[in-house]
């Protein structure tokens, strides 16, 4: 046994902590809930208030502009319209909405991360213990907190996700610019490039198809948030999963569960496409 | 035109640079510095005029710190101490501003594995140093179009580098460095990638170009025979020191020591003493 007396616990000034933020800031949290709120709500309004036909329609225009593969492009609307013939279409908008936002403030939040990290040998030694932390503490540790601050609903479950989803798109993002050929930096640096100019006009392109595995990564871990998140009030796909299971409703559970993983097979085959496109390997000598 | 004169530059490359500094100053050589600081010297007391309008040739072999040297000429590499004049006046002062300028309208650089950005196109790769100058997109496109018809690749200027063969990205290569339009180009091993009849092909180019334009190429190779070829001047560099320099004749005709002696030699095809 290990001696009671060497026992240092942390949980109650972590308690504490946190009681204070709730009870001291919680105006400053409620205006940042107010504002990612509304900004899911617009998403969700317009894929919403679109016919279904519309955006089945926008979904193939994206397979198509990302593979040029009529298949693919015909495989995207099928397996959409059947999600809508399950009759999850609602449920489904609901969740790309959530998906939607949370992968947009994972690539605010993720890809200047990353670059940073790049540059920056102290960056990187503080950054990637902290997101070995993000991606292996139990979700539930932080969306409890998350609920007491922001409160229940949408909001909560959105942060947890970009706690989940957005360390591969750092370390991807991170691993792509490392990866440009230093020769042809040390180029653009010998004709006179500025480093914004080396960033953004040799680094940044030159990383794109990694930095795309890493976007593509991040939505595919937020789709795998979509359960939890249900459980603290996002409505949507996630939510009748729930449903299904506490209702012993097998088929339910089951019809829901396929429309997360065709969101997921739909997502997945596009960016996997933006990232390919991109790619010029060097073939011939 | 633009003298380059490099003065007494030292490159040491390790944590305790300052230690082996003094080391290499009192005279101590490359394995003995390495040895008791655990700093490896690149450059020891490196001293040399490159005079305007001429082909300069950096000869040594792989680790003699001829690549390492050439970029202290545009200050890719900043020397552990000493000076880096251009035109009379030490670029090592420049500020950040001051070194970009300086990059854009004095020196240009052609390199050995290319560096061609692989996202761009022949005209875009070629244009890249006048982009960055700021000059409009139709300005820049009529110089870009000269120079690389000048270097023969006309009609490939929409394609990507990895569409041409390995001479051709070179000719890009050197596109790129005449239509940025400097006085200088340094060019770090440019021909040593490519196949010899290419190579011969991509001197004899060089050789003419420098007729016409009259530029100072300051050329790096690993390979006697090129040095001799085109160079000038000759400039022969071992273990981070300048062992010799002089023109084709002087290298030929007499060589400063063994070293040099070896190589002239095994270029006449005579067996070596000890063989």
């Amino acid at each position: 046994m290990f001696p009671d007396s060497l026992n240092l616990s942390i949980r109650g000034p972590v308690n504490d902590f946190i009681q204070a933020l709730v009870s001291g800031y919680g105006w400053v949290f409620k205006a940042i809930s107010a504002v990612i709120l509304k900004a899911v709500l617009f998403i969700e309004w317009i894929l919403r208030g679109l016919p279904w036909w519309v955006v089945i329609l926008i979904f193939m225009a994206l397979a198509w502009q990302s593979s040029k593969r009529w298949t693919l492009t015909v495989a995207v609307g099928i397996l959409l319209f059947f999600v809508g013939v399950l009759g999850l279409w609602d449920l489904t908008m609901q969740t790309l909405a959530l998906m939607l936002m949370a992968t947009i403030v994972s690539v605010v939040i993720g890809v200047p991360m990353g670059i940073l990290v790049a540059k920056s040998r102290v960056m990187r030694n503080i950054t990637l213990p902290v997101l070995d932390v993000m991606q292996t503490m139990p979700s539930f540790v932080y969306l409890i907190p998350a609920l007491m601050l922001f409160g229940l609903g949408k909001v909560p479950a959105i942060l947890a996700t970009i706690i989940y989803a957005v360390p591969p798109l750092i370390r991807l993002t991170d691993l792509g610019i490392r990866q440009v050929d230093h020769e042809v930096v040390e180029a653009a640096t010998a004709f006179g490039g500025s480093p914004n100019q080396i960033l953004f006009g040799v680094e940044l392109p030159l990383a794109t198809p990694t930095i795309m595995a890493g976007l593509n990564q991040t939505i595919m871990m937020a789709l795998s948030m979509v359960v939890v998140a249900s459980m603290i009030g996002a409505r949507g796909l996630g939510e009748q999963v729930l449903n299904g299971i506490q209702t012993l409703d097998v088929g339910k559970g089951l019809e829901a569960g396929i429309g997360i993983v065709i969101l997921a097979i739909v997502l997945d085959r596009i960016t996997q496409g933006f990232g390919k496109s991109q790619t010029e390997d060097p073939r011939n000598g | 035109m633009a003298d380059i004169e490099i003065r007494n530059v030292y490159k040491i490359f390790g944590q305790d640079s300052k230690a082996a500094l003094a080391m290499a100053k009192e005279g101590l050589n490359k394995s003995e510095i390495l040895a008791r600081s655990g700093c490896s010297v690149g450059l020891n007391n490196v001293s040399l005029t490159i005079g305007a309008g001429k082909i300069f040739v950096i000869m040594g072999l792989s680790g003699s710190g001829k690549s390492t040297l050439v970029r202290h000429i545009n200050r890719l590499i900043e020397p552990t101490s000493g000076e880096v004049m251009f035109d009379g006046s030490n670029i090592l002062t420049l500020d950040a501003k001051a070194l970009r300028t300086f990059r854009m309208h004095r020196v240009s650089m052609v390199f050995q594995s290319f560096a061609l950005m692989p996202h761009r196109t022949v005209l875009q790769n070629v244009v890249y140093g006048q982009r960055v100058r700021g000059l409009p997109k139709a300005e820049a496109r009529d110089i870009g179009m000269k120079w690389i018809e000048t270097v023969g690749l006309a009609g490939y200027d929409a394609k990507f580098p990895h569409q041409l063969s390995g001479g051709m990205k070179q000719r890009v290569g050197l596109a790129r460095a005449l239509a940025a339009d400097t006085d200088v180009i340094l060019m770090d091993e440019a021909f040593s990638a490519l196949d010899p009849l290419i190579r011969a092909d991509m001197q004899d180019q060089l050789l003419q170009l420098q007729q016409n334009l009259s530029k100072t190429i300051v050329f790096i190779t690993h390979d006697l025979d090129e040095a001799l070829r085109i160079g000038s001047e000759i400039a022969i560099l071992k273990d981070g020191q300048v062992v010799q320099v002089g023109t084709p004749d002087d290298i030929l005709e007499r060589p400063a020591n063994d070293y040099v002696a070896r190589f002239v030699h095994r270029r006449q095809g005579r067996p070596e003493a000890h063989e």
